[in-house]
């Protein structure tokens, strides 16, 4: 009975009831599309950054990130395959040698970024034959490059010509090699796009005299996998010889502007939902104002302290609560349909997205976290301002209320 | 006879403004199970003042109040609206039944603070909205009664709890005299048949007429304690 109390004491005031409710809805209407929002393009900048070339996580040996040789590789075994491979929530794992090399072709020699990789992991971590402009795929039964476009363009490189490169092994062996050009890639970013040569793996190992040697595993994960969970899990399996680093270490300059934009996100919603208090606060004064005669009364014919307080509590929790399921329940669908239907720029500002290889949309993201966060959120909202009628239930005399 | 009320030379002064106020002193007051009594007296004379001391609504500036032997003055809060709870009736002047809840649910609610089980409290509102005479209004919200219906519905509100005795605040101030009759007639009955013991604060002729013992409050002290016989 005490529920069905709370119940028809919310319902009391149906006009004032609903302009909370209205205000409490477009709040959390407004809080969830912004996040929504927000992380839908946040998980599209990171997919698509990842898939440039470092993967959502790479394993090296200890200090490889801050000394980048071949000095400090790892020899790759059965043992350390099956240890990243067993891991949960992980896509593919491409293991790769990496190492700075001097390309050269006729008069012109350049610096470049020589990746031994195989190629189909490495499609299936960075999309790399979606990048293929001209040419064929890396294929491991030859010794065929793939060149990123403005490298060949400044090398004067076509599909069927001859690479030259120079550069330091594996332990101050001298690495040099002739490639023919098997195809051209095109990258998104600028810096990637004038500096990368991809090899088969073994081509490279061997071209690098570091056979069965790597400097990294690239891994790409499943969606729903968590990057911190599976980071923490490396690390534990793989102890302290190997470095295991996410896209956000590697990347830091990313992950501060992501933070930086979740803060700024997070003060325009508090402030919104800060306005929002006060209106359910007025509601909640205007309630204990007018009812004061009857919480007296309440109070004399025996109605417990605490179980007046609980109600007026449950009263405002309720038309929070309604507030915060007609928000989510409006937001539902708008969600979803930005999610399955996403804003697509057009014209220029859509040609300069795909030029740096980016999908010109902007994305949302459905997720369920963000519809429970909301809720929690304005649960605790009303659970704090709860604490008024708690107090004011707390110093109820039977005999003063009754007499105003 | 089985003493339902003792006060002991109890007063109330009121401190708030600057000239403290007597609203009642030096009152001694003896009541009996089964007694039907009026206070009057004009308005100021210190009536609800006394009948929220009696009912441990406020509590005494010096002396106290015994009821069925326990000295409600030293109970702690709490413990004093469980005394209140399960040991009086009040019935108001203005009704107070809870407006979002039906006569039935009113009657009941009571005996839910009671912590008394769902058969019991059915079969108890049934029995005294028969009692009041609105059986057939049990599924009513009060904005849906009139006066006297509401008063009744209070009336057995009042009794659901089984108090040891019922305090009415001028319960017939906003009656006609119709429905002023039927109150009295039900309070009248209450206390022949079930020796249910009711005080009354009151200005009303109708209700003076009816009590077997009429105590005169002026200034805040008893002037007058009389008994009549059977009325």
């Amino acid at each position: 009975m005490i529920i069905r109390l709370i119940w028809r004491n919310v319902w009391r005031n149906k006009r004032r009831t609903l302009i909370t409710v209205m205000s409490v809805l477009f709040a959390v209407l407004i809080a969830i599309s912004m996040k929504s929002l927000q992380a839908g393009v946040f998980g599209h900048l990171i997919k698509n950054v990842v898939s440039f070339h470092s993967g959502y996580i790479q394993i090296h040996k200890k200090n490889y990130w801050d000394e980048q040789t071949l000095d400090n590789s790892f020899v790759s075994t059965p043992a350390l395959v099956r240890t990243i491979e067993k891991q949960p929530g992980i896509l593919a794992a491409v293991p790769r040698i990496e190492s700075f090399v001097l390309a050269s072709s006729g008069e012109v020699t350049l610096g470049a970024l020589c990746v031994g990789t195989e190629g189909e992991a490495e499609d299936v971590v960075t999309h790399l034959r979606a990048n293929l402009i001209s040419g064929s795929y890396l294929d491991k039964r030859t010794n065929h490059t793939l060149l990123s476009q403005g490298l060949a363009e400044k090398l004067h490189l076509h599909v069927g010509d001859t690479l030259i490169l120079l550069g330091q092994g594996y332990q101050g062996a001298q690495a040099a090699g002739k490639f023919a050009v098997g195809g051209i890639v095109k990258f998104g970013s600028p810096a990637l796009n004038s500096s990368l040569i991809f090899l088969p793996l073994t081509a490279a190992q061997e071209f690098l005299s570091a056979e069965n040697i790597l400097t990294a595993f690239a891994l790409g994960l499943n969606e729903s996998a968590s990057l911190e969970t599976i980071q923490t899990s490396l690390r534990a399996g793989l102890g302290s010889e190997f470095e295991v680093m996410s896209w956000k270490d590697m990347m830091p300059d990313i992950a501060t502007h992501i933070k930086a934009d979740g803060t700024f996100y997070n003060i325009m919603i508090g402030i919104l939902y800060f306005i929002i208090s006060f209106g359910i606060f007025g509601t909640v004064l205007m309630m204990m104002n007018e009812r004061r005669y009857e919480l007296g009364m309440l109070l004399a014919i025996g109605m417990k302290r605490r179980l007046i307080a609980f109600t007026l509590l449950g009263e405002t929790v309720c038309t929070s609560i309604l507030g915060a399921i007609a928000g989510a329940g409006v937001s539902f669908p708008i969600v979803w349909y930005l999610q399955s239907h996403p804003i697509r720029f057009g014209g220029e500002v859509a040609r300069v997205y795909s030029d740096f290889g980016f999908e010109p949309v902007i994305p949302t993201l459905l997720d369920a976290g963000i519809f429970i966060d909301q809720a929690l959120v304005v649960l605790l909202i009303a659970l704090l301002l709860g604490i008024y009628p708690l107090t004011r239930a707390g110093r109820l005399s039977p005999i003063t209320s009754m007499r105003q | 006879m089985e003493t339902v009320i003792d006060s002991h030379n109890i007063s109330k002064v009121y401190e708030e403004t600057a000239i403290p106020v007597h609203a009642v002193s030096e009152i001694h007051l003896h009541l009996e199970r089964g007694e039907f009594t009026a206070l009057v007296g004009p308005s100021g004379s210190g009536k609800t003042t006394l009948l929220n001391l009696i009912g441990g609504l406020d509590r005494p500036t010096t002396g106290y109040v015994e009821i069925g032997g326990v000295n409600i003055t030293k109970l702690k809060d709490n413990q004093l609206i469980d005394f209140r709870l399960n040991n009086i009736g009040f019935i108001f002047q203005s009704y107070n039944l809870i407006p979002v809840l039906t006569a039935s649910e009113n009657i009941e609610f009571i005996m839910l603070l009671q912590g008394r089980s769902k058969s019991e409290r059915e079969t108890r509102v049934h029995e005294l909205l028969r009692q009041v005479g609105i059986e057939d209004k049990h599924d009513v919200r009060p904005a849906q009664l009139s006066g006297g219906q509401q008063q009744r519905v209070a009336v057995a509100r009042a009794l659901a709890s089984k108090p040891r005795f019922m305090l009415a605040d001028e319960p017939t101030a906003n009656l006609d005299s119709v429905a002023a009759g039927n109150l009295l007639d039900i309070m009248a009955k209450l206390n022949r048949e079930e020796n249910m013991t009711f005080i009354f604060s009151t200005h009303d002729a109708r209700v003076i007429d009816r009590a077997r013992r009429v105590i005169t409050l002026q200034d805040g002290r008893v002037i007058s304690d009389e008994r009549y016989a059977q009325k």
